[in-house]
């Protein structure tokens, strides 16, 4: 139950609080244990899903893979902890998991006040809202008085909260724990819309009975950047998640993808060579092997190999890369450089 | 230390400390006092570390803005209020479902109590299967059986199952209509309380005039009478200073009336039902604990059943019945917190939920949230424990 959960993490918390934490602690931790704890989601397509067989893959689920292949050299040294919204923070501040990678939106509440920093934006999202066909709206500003199903304890709940005050419109929401709830929810009619984040809408329109019967409307009333999370107090693992996502985008960026990294590693191009671990710092500031990002590019891929292989074309999902497309093809996806 | 002064002081037998009384005087206080020590350090500690870890802590989250939107409030609330409010929405939220739980889930359980104990085959093995089944499947499972296969199967607002145009039920709640006090209603309202005030005064003689005389008064009619006529005759006096406001459908949904929401009907019949079951229980206990003499001797004295039952058995049973009783009412209180299933926004769903999310001040809420099911359910504890001893008090 969530309620035991929230409460066995906070007296965890509470006990985890006797011994005090030092630089590097974590980072030691992890090496020494062997695995990444990576929290994910409950089960969200395309972002972090268990297939049949109980393995996970998604968006989130590769940015755990690349920051375990980079400590480790093999990306399948991660333990999974599927998390709600509502129990998300308090499993990191109780160091109950690692990375927190669980289409979390970045924000200065979250980021200033609970003990975590973001370590980057692997997926910019926004707010929107899914309804049935048969309602015949056309637009959100139609939908005054309308009943929303919300995940609890997430940005959905005050962006939409903020949205009807500033156009003046009434809502009634009614809240779930769970995604999987919420479009449960949907499904039987219990609420008029089912508002979330875009992405998060696309991969729930396939779970309901109906796919078809339901649409997404062209508002987006909010910015969700959403990224991979750390708790305060560990640099050294703050920047390892941090620069793995880099890796990530810097390999697209260069061309590099798991299918020619190898010849790559001959390539006459300084770049390539310093993010392969042939030339420049290698892995010497990050405190791991030298060729940390070619593991991470060889097992998980680029960013964009990523991204079609779990919500782009290559997925049931099909979204666009849009505003996630790299900084030069037209997107804000935009990683500082390997040198 | 302090010690060593009062031995100079008192001129006694045996030196202080060698005194029993003394010395268990000190290692209780001594106990106590590293007990408080002990505390002061796990607070200490914990707000050393969650500072070391840049969590924010204190109440003062308790007045900011809280910027989302609940579901059902007993008071006003919309999301420019505060979290501090949140936390007495979701309060009360609980207390409601508590006490129509506790309400529904006695009456339930006392008529299947007695209903077992039926010399009535048909409707002694009902209860019997009633509570078998009932007391045994799990109650997270009752209330999602309600709400996910009863509740939500029901046709959406446009489609929606009516009774006389003024009553609906559809799969977004039940809509009654609401009363709409006019002027004049408040003197209504006194005339209530002075009947139900007269009422008891007039029992309170019947009940002396029987004991002193033996004559009996016919106290159920005459309260009836009292109860709804005078109430009646001002309310006509004053020309109906009451209208209803009917449910109407008004865009997505009904507007207007009274509208009990899905979650709270399915939390409250799986709540009802699941601890009426243990009451009954409880109450068959109760009942065989008085001796089949009783019964006897009461019949030999001409006494019909039923009366004897409501004046010879109940009153005797009662006094086994209440503590479990109590027990029951705490574990109802304390199960109401399973409404985050079903998305019901009492305060665990609430508070320990969404305002901790949002402000990720964890130990601070959860502290909160324990200290207000301690404090209810201590309540309940103290008003049954009351009403025990009072009952006691019969034993002869």
């Amino acid at each position: 139950m969530n309620k035991f959960h929230v409460i066995a993490t906070s007296v965890a918390l509470a006990a985890a609080f006797t011994t005090s934490a030092y630089a590097g602690a974590r980072f030691d931790a992890i090496k020494a244990k062997g695995f990444v704890q990576c929290g994910v989601s409950t089960g969200l397509p395309g972002f972090s899903m268990a297939d049949d067989k109980g393995s996970w893959s998604g968006l989130d689920v590769d940015v755990c893979r690349a920051a375990a292949a980079a400590m480790f050299g093999d990306a399948s040294k991660v333990k999974y902890s599927p998390l709600t919204a509502k129990e998300r923070f308090t499993a990191l501040q109780s160091g109950e998991i690692d990375i927190l990678s669980r289409n979390t939106t970045w924000t200065l509440t979250r980021d200033s006040s609970l003990g975590l920093n973001f370590a980057g934006v692997n997926y910019y999202d926004g707010q929107g809202f899914m309804v049935t066909k048969k309602l015949g709206v056309k637009s959100a500003l139609e939908l005054d008085g309308a009943s929303f199903c919300i995940q609890a304890g997430t940005t959905t709940e005050l962006n939409l909260a903020d949205y009807f005050r500033a156009n003046k419109m009434s809502y009634t929401p009614i809240t779930y724990d769970s995604s999987d709830e919420t479009a449960k929810a949907f499904d039987a009619g219990r609420c008029d819309a089912l508002t979330s984040d875009q992405s998060q809408l696309y991969a729930l329109r396939i779970k309901l009975g109906n796919p078809d019967g339901a649409v997404v409307l062209p508002e987006i009333i909010s910015k969700e950047p959403l990224g991979p999370v750390v708790a305060q107090g560990d640099d050294e693992w703050f920047n390892l998640v941090k620069w793995s996502l880099y890796a990530m985008l810097n390999a697209e960026e260069l061309g590099i993808t798991s299918a020619n990294v190898d010849e790559m590693k001959s390539s006459k191009d300084p770049n390539v060579l310093r993010l392969l671990g042939a030339e420049g710092i290698k892995g010497k500031g990050l405190g791991v092997a030298d060729e940390w990002a070619y593991s991470i590019v060889k097992q998980v891929g680029n960013y964009g190999e990523a991204f079609e292989r779990n919500v782009g074309m290559g997925s049931p999902l099909k979204i666009a890369r849009g505003q996630n497309a790299l900084w030069n093809k037209g997107g804000i996806q935009y990683a500082p450089p390997i040198r | 230390m302090a010690v060593d002064q009062n031995t100079d002081a008192v001129p006694a037998k045996a030196a202080l400390w060698r005194r029993p009384a003394f010395r268990a005087t000190v290692f209780q206080i001594l106990l106590v006092l590293g007990l408080v020590a002990f505390g002061y350090y796990l607070f200490q500690n914990t707000l050393h570390n969650l500072q070391l870890r840049g969590i924010s802590t204190g109440f003062g989250f308790l007045s900011y803005e809280a910027g989302f939107g609940i579901l059902q409030s007993l008071i006003e609330f919309d999301e420019t209020h505060t979290y501090g409010r949140t936390f007495l929405v979701g309060l009360l939220n609980t207390l409601l479902i508590a006490g129509l739980g506790i309400f529904f889930a006695t009456i339930i359980g006392f008529v299947m109590g007695v209903a077992r104990l039926s010399k009535n085959w048909l409707i002694a093995k009902i209860a019997t299967v009633y509570i078998e089944t009932f007391r045994n499947i799990p109650l997270l499972l009752q209330i999602m059986f309600w709400y996910f296969a009863i509740l939500q199967p029901l046709p959406g607002p446009r489609q929606s199952l009516s009774f006389n145009d003024s009553v609906f039920l559809n799969n977004r709640g039940f809509y009654l209509p609401g009363p709409v006090f006019g002027e004049g209603f408040n003197i209504v309202f006194a005339a209530i309380v002075i009947a139900i005030v007269a009422v008891i005064f007039l029992a309170r003689w019947a009940r002396k005039r029987q004991e002193d005389t033996g004559q009996q008064f016919h106290t159920v009619y005459a309260s009836l009478a009292i109860l709804f006529g005078l109430p009646l005759i001002v309310f006509f006096i004053m020309g109906s200073p009451l209208s209803w406001e009917y449910p109407a459908l008004k865009g997505f949904n009904f507007k207007g009336g009274i509208v009990v929401i899905p979650e709270l009907i399915a939390l409250l019949v799986a709540l009802s039902i699941y601890t009426g079951a243990f009451i009954a229980e409880a109450v068959r206990s109760g009942i065989l604990a008085v001796s089949h003499g009783q019964t006897e001797a009461a019949y030999a004295l001409g006494i019909r059943p039923g009366v004897t039952l409501r004046m010879v058995i109940i009153p005797q049973a009662l006094r086994v019945i209440i503590p479990q009783l109590t027990s029951q009412y705490l574990n109802l209180t304390k199960n109401s917190s399973l409404a985050t299933a079903v998305g019901y926004p009492d305060l665990v769903a609430v508070f320990a939920g969404t305002t901790l999310n949002q402000t990720g001040q964890a130990v601070e809420v959860i502290a909160m949230t324990m200290g207000v099911y301690l404090t209810i359910s201590l309540t309940i504890s103290m008003f049954m424990n009351w009403y025990n001893k009072r009952k006691q008090l019969v034993e002869r």
